[in-house]
């Protein structure tokens, strides 16, 4: 009989033991075994940087000239004056604002400049005397009576970074220097609005992030023209012929691009790459049949109808084969002998006086007409030369529209000096910078939290070496972007910040994350329930009789103690 | 020994001829009739010369706000201003450095089908390789010109085909091409990364055509040694640059001619290729539409160089269908489209019909007849044409419109059959072994010529390169130069490239026998059982030619004439493509996989459970029972009272 006790116990531990290696190494090799491969992300840092706080610094630059500070006010300069301003855009969006000021008299050599004849003038020899780094501002307080400025002006804006600020007419001597400053202050925040960056600007440029309530109508316009922040661009220029037997054309546009669009592009070139071509296109139509207005005898083409100008013509444009930058396209229209001329009107079915349009982060549409040409002894086809002054000047305008160059509209009192032959002032490369810094921020940050919660979210993607070393790269520009947007210095910011946006589209769009995306856990346990099966079974019910043995035994114990 | 060298020299020969670019054909335009207007136009003298290009916009102008805020003056000054930039004098118009010219050529074959073969050719005096990025782009197209200077080629061949092109039946065709899709490319000596490149490009002009060349990887792609040679200017011939893959499997319709008709500088709105209706154009025995990019020389000397694009369709009608009675076809038969204008860019535009076998007009009546005829070497042989110029208001008649008329009088005649041409097959049972045929027939009643093998197998069919025999006449026919790389799977396919000379009449037969690999389950294709395709062999030569020809490349000469270059006056080149091959491999049950994991698994929960009852189970000893008589003897025992054994 002792035998047999014995036997049955050495049964219940051999299934005890193989229950055991079951659970404690089948059970994790499987697992680990039908792993997928996830490798390490920065998660915490990626969740600190879900909560952002950003805060932007500029420094000014306040510089009295003679006659504008008495000598006992003289003495309390220079000084140094820090201004913050907190908006909290959403619970987890915080900007902050710091302006650093520091006031200081006129040099003597500032003092020779400010004495040119005109404002122009005083602005170019300002510049030479010294050059203000990027992001910083200089703000000349001149006295009331300087003939520097007319009449009705009180500030001008010039080419670089500086500005010319008349001081007040009620501002006399006498008067304290925290008065003085007191009075400034208004008016130079005033100046640094337009200049350097404003809220809503910066706002706009959160726009990936934040989702903003709807304003009214045109800032929603503005912020929605121009291209989204990108490390490059391809300008493409199209000429569109619909009508090659009527007229062959010629323009020059190796010579206008270098003449009028390179200058522009030269100088953007810290905020993207751009890389320019163009091309003919022949028997390109318009979407839309103009129709011909009797009055004027001519064609026109309405605000309602342009709309539906652009696609049968983008089918003919065809998409960059070189790379994967947003295209900006520029199309040159020429209407065909029987539709010409060509006006495009506008709402109040004015006749539009560039006779262009531009679609918002699409491109510019011109429409030229040549009707002059046609005169009755010509000879079909008739060549034509294009005036490319005429038609550079309106696509300039329009691509620093859509590049987000905002000549934003001066306050009252403000004068702005018309930009050199680049077409774009040194305060409005900076105020573009300003803005795509934070708008590259605020993208990368959205795409890398975005990616970090897709893959926590879903399991089974394998997330391989490469794509985490992208994340952290991200994650480290985006972390120095923010550093050096609060140190003050946009061009690191900028910089790290278009590193930090390339690496987070690389990580986010590598194809190795859609590898096992779609399959699903419940297939994998039905491969192996003819492993599972009969495997468990037996140890189940093994296991169960055991349970059921000890309780029997525990109740007859129980009966004989009683 | 003797032997083997001297026919090396041949082959050096062919390298040498088949590395140079001259142009061998000739045509002759004569006037048959009194209108003499009609000459061959030369869109050089119309012009005049560049160098009055500087009349432009005045520099001061360039401040871009005066024109946006002062376009309202703009448009008052608008009838002054356009008086000094805008002038319509055509002494200041450039020369323009690019140009196009476009022909169609008509060739009633004596199947009975129509041989139509359209050739678009853009000319551009450009330099890519320039470090300035900037490109500006009039007829060429942007794509092309943007895959061209972002990858560095220096020639890119790619066609695609529907169809295969019989060539006992219908002769040798002016552009050759395989079934499927073809890619072959040369680049520049400045790539570094030839692979890395080539992967890029592929997956571009995927995008550029519509079509799957994104399939084009290692495991199809090889470097012929010799095969293929650059077509245009460059000396470079080092394989290490060219890269030639084919996908014959590859399917063409219409979504590859929409991008391919976009090409085109005037689209399909003008020109002749109003006439590329898709749903003509695919109903048709055999399509190929291809594009090829080479740099050429503008001139004889070859001082200044430009870039070419031809587009080239060619396409094959079955228009005798039995039972109609009547054979005739007309432009408007065939394309269900007139033609009323040439592009106005082109500076030809001409219509060429094959009337060399119809000299007196017994054959078949040509309407509207045509006094220009013109004469041209092609393929080796002279062939006379009836030219129609579109650039001609005259051409269109009265109606202003031209449709093209054939009739047929009799349907008697005989086709020179062609020197060159070649078959394929694959033989053996079973799905284990199998021998791959090359049949090679050179027509040529007194000539032997050597012609050059090119063969691509995929690394699925393991070629036994011991069993290579080439054999003529029933005797072996050793080659002069074997060049072959073996395959490595999954990474790249077999090369086999050969140098063989074939004997005047006779048929040459290349065997090699073949094992089939299993693949793994993952690298079937969605429908196994059909098989897997095995693109065609080319095979190239220099054709002894039966007239002499014109190596002069400049000369004015239809486009369809001038495609290969030739050097020797006495032969041409021709290339040819056999049949691809379809082969079956083993195809396992797809279930297989899910299979093997329950019959795995069922036989380890076999082995498992029977342990597992070893372990767990107790043993008890049992009494044997006792036997059969025993147990009687007891029975009977009991009934007698006795105590039981």
């Amino acid at each position: 009989m002792a035998t047999t006790e014995v036997e049955r116990r050495r049964g219940q531990l051999a299934a005890l033991s193989i229950a055991a290696v079951v659970i404690m190494v089948g059970v994790p090799l499987w697992w680990r075994t039908t792993e997928t491969y996830r490798a390490w992300l920065p998660v915490s840092q990626i969740n600190e940087l879900a909560n952002m706080q950003l805060q932007l610094s500029a420094d000014v630059e306040v510089v009295f000239a003679r006659g504008t500070v008495t000598p006992e006010q003289q003495k309390k300069v220079p000084l140094t004056q820090t201004q913050d301003e907190e908006h909290t855009v959403d619970e987890n969006t915080a900007l902050r604002y710091r302006y650093e000021i520091r006031y200081r008299t006129a040099t003597v050599m500032e003092e020779d400049a400010l004495d040119q004849p005109t404002a122009a003038e005083a602005d170019l020899s300002l510049h030479t005397l010294s050059e203000s780094p990027c992001g910083s501002l200089v703000v000349y307080v001149i006295p009331e009576s300087s003939s520097l400025l007319p009449e009705d002006v009180d500030v001008y804006i010039g080419q670089r970074r500086t500005a010319l600020l008349r001081i007040g007419a009620q501002m006399r001597v006498g008067r304290t220097l925290e008065q003085l400053l007191a009075h400034l202050e208004p008016r130079i925040k005033q100046v640094l609005q337009v200049m350097s960056f404003s809220h809503t600007d910066i706002t706009a440029a959160l726009s990936d992030r934040v989702r903003l309530s709807p304003g009214n109508k045109e800032s929603i316009a503005d912020s929605m023209r121009a291209f989204k922040s990108s490390p490059g661009y391809e300008i493409t220029f199209s000429l569109l012929n619909p009508d090659p037997k009527s007229h062959r054309l010629n323009w020059d546009i190796e010579g206008a691009v270098q003449t009028y669009i390179q200058p522009l592009l030269t100088k953007l070139a810290p905020v993207a790459n751009f890389s320019l071509d163009s091309q003919t296109l022949y028997y390109a139509m318009l979407g839309v049949n103009p129709r011909f207005d009797s009055s004027s005898s001519a064609y026109t083409l309405n605000s309602d109808s342009l709309a539906h100008v652009i696609n049968p013509v983008e089918a003919r444009l065809g998409s960059n084969a070189a790379s994967s930058n947003p295209v900006l396209n520029f199309l040159l229209y020429v209407p065909d002998a029987h539709h010409s001329p060509l006006y495009i009107h506008d709402n109040k079915k004015q006749e539009v006086p560039s006779n262009a349009f531009h679609s918002p982060r699409w491109g510019g549409i011109m429409v030229y007409n040549v009707n002059g040409f046609y005169r009755p002894e010509a000879v079909l086809p008739v060549d034509i030369n294009i005036n490319m002054a005429k038609v550079m000047g309106v696509f300039l305008a329009q691509l620093r529209l859509l590049l987000g160059v905002q000549s934003s509209t001066a306050p009252p009192g403000f004068l702005m000096a018309p930009c050199g032959s680049t077409g774009l002032a040194d305060w409005e490369l900076d105020r573009l910078m300003w803005s795509r810094s934070v708008e590259n921020v605020a993208t990368a940050t959205t795409t890398i939290t975005s990616l970090a919660q897709l893959l926590d979210q879903i399991g089974n993607i394998v997330i391989n070496d490469n794509i985490a070393e992208q994340v952290s790269s991200a994650v480290t520009s985006l972390q120095l972007a923010v550093a050096e947007l609060e140190a003050g210095n946009l061009g690191f910011a900028l910089q790290y910040s278009k590193e930090a946006i390339m690496a987070s589209e690389r990580a986010f769009f590598d194809p190795s994350l859609l590898h096992l995306l779609y399959f699903p856990d419940d297939q994998k346990f039905a491969i192996y329930i003819p492993l599972f099966l009969p495997m468990c079974v037996p140890i189940l019910l093994s296991l169960l009789k055991i349970v059921s043995e000890v309780r029997q035994k525990r109740r007859e114990k129980q009966a004989k103690k009683d | 020994m003797a032997a083997h060298r001297c026919s090396y020299s041949a082959f050096l020969l062919i390298i040498c001829s088949l590395s140079r670019f001259f142009v061998a054909d000739s045509q002759e335009t004569t006037l048959t009739g009194d209108n003499h207007a009609a000459e061959v136009d030369n869109p050089q003298t119309a012009t005049e010369t560049a160098g009055q290009t500087a009349e432009q916009p005045a520099v001061e102008e360039k401040l871009w706000e005066a024109t946006e805020e002062a376009t309202p003056d703009d448009a008052d000054t608008d009838k002054q201003d356009t008086s000094t930039p805008e002038t319509a004098a055509p002494s200041s118009v450039p020369q323009p450095k690019d140009d196009f010219q476009e022909e169609l050529v008509i060739r009633p074959l004596h199947s009975g089908d129509i041989y139509t073969s359209f050739q678009f050719r853009t000319l551009w005096e450009t330099d890519f390789m320039r470090g300035n990025k900037v490109s500006h782009y009039r007829l060429f197209p942007k794509s092309l010109g943007q895959v061209i200077s972002k990858f560095s080629v220096r020639e890119l061949h790619i066609s695609f085909t529907q169809g295969y092109w019989r060539t006992m039946q219908w002769g040798q065709p002016f552009l050759p091409s395989p079934p499927g899709a073809e890619l072959w490319v040369w680049f520049q000596d400045s790539v570094t990364d030839v692979d890395g490149t080539w992967k890029e490009l592929t997956n571009v002009l995927s995008g550029i055509f519509c079509a799957s060349l994104n399939f084009i990887d290692s495991t199809n792609t090889v470097q012929p040694s010799a095969s293929f040679k650059p077509l245009g200017i460059g000396n470079v011939t080092d394989h290490r640059f060219l890269r030639y893959a084919t996908l014959p499997r590859e399917i063409v319709c219409t979504e590859n001619l929409t991008p391919w008709k976009k090409l085109l500088p005037c689209g399909s709105k003008a020109g002749l290729a109003v006439l590329l209706k898709s749903e003509k154009l695919f109903h048709s025995s055999f399509h190929s539409q291809a594009v090829h990019i080479r740099p050429v020389c503008q001139d004889w000397q070859c001082k200044t160089t430009s870039w070419e694009l031809r587009q080239t369709l060619n396409v094959v009608f079955d228009l005798h269908t039995p039972g109609q009675g009547k054979r005739e076809w007309s432009l408007f038969k065939m394309f269900s489209r007139t033609l009323t204008e040439a592009c106005p860019l082109a500076s030809s535009s001409k219509i060429y019909i094959d009337i060399t076998d119809n000299p007196q007009g017994e054959q078949f009546e040509v309407s509207p007849a045509t006094p220009l005829l013109g004469q041209a070497m092609v393929l080796g042989d002279r062939r006379t044409f009836s030219v129609y110029d579109l650039t001609h208001q005259i051409t269109f008649g009265t109606v202003r419109s031209l449709n093209l008329l054939i009739r047929w009088k009799s349907s008697e005649g005989d086709m020179l059959r062609p020197l060159l041409h070649g078959e394929r097959y694959v033989a053996g049972y079973g799905l284990q072994t199998g021998e791959i045929h090359t049949l090679m027939y050179n027509n040529h009643p007194y000539r032997s010529f050597p012609v050059l093998l090119l063969d691509s197998v995929p690394w699925y069919l393991r070629l036994y390169i011991h069993t290579l025999t080439v054999a003529s006449k029933g005797k072996d026919n050793k080659p002069s130069y074997i060049h072959y790389q073996p395959s490595k799977d999954r990474v790249r396919p077999h090369l086999l490239e050969m140098l063989v000379q074939l004997p005047p009449n006779s048929v040459t037969e290349v065997t090699v026998q073949f094992e089939r690999a299993l693949l793994k389950w993952t690298e079937y294709t969605p429908d196994p059982n059909h098989g897997f395709y095995v693109g065609s062999s080319v095979i190239s030569s220099l054709v002894p030619s039966i007239v002499a020809m014109d190596t002069n490349s400049t000369r004015e000469q239809p486009l369809f004439s001038s495609f290969f270059p030739c050097k020797e006056e006495s032969s041409y080149f021709v290339r040819v493509y056999t049949e691809p091959l379809l082969v079956n491999l083993p195809t396992p049950d797809f279930s297989m996989p899910y299979n093997v994991i329950c019959l795995t698994c069922t036989v380890v929960a076999v082995g498992y459970g029977s342990l597992y009852n070893l372990l767990t189970r107790s043993f008890q000893i049992e009494e044997p029972s006792p036997g059969l008589a025993k147990r009687i003897a007891n029975i009977i025992r009991k009934m007698r009272g006795v105590p039981p054994l």
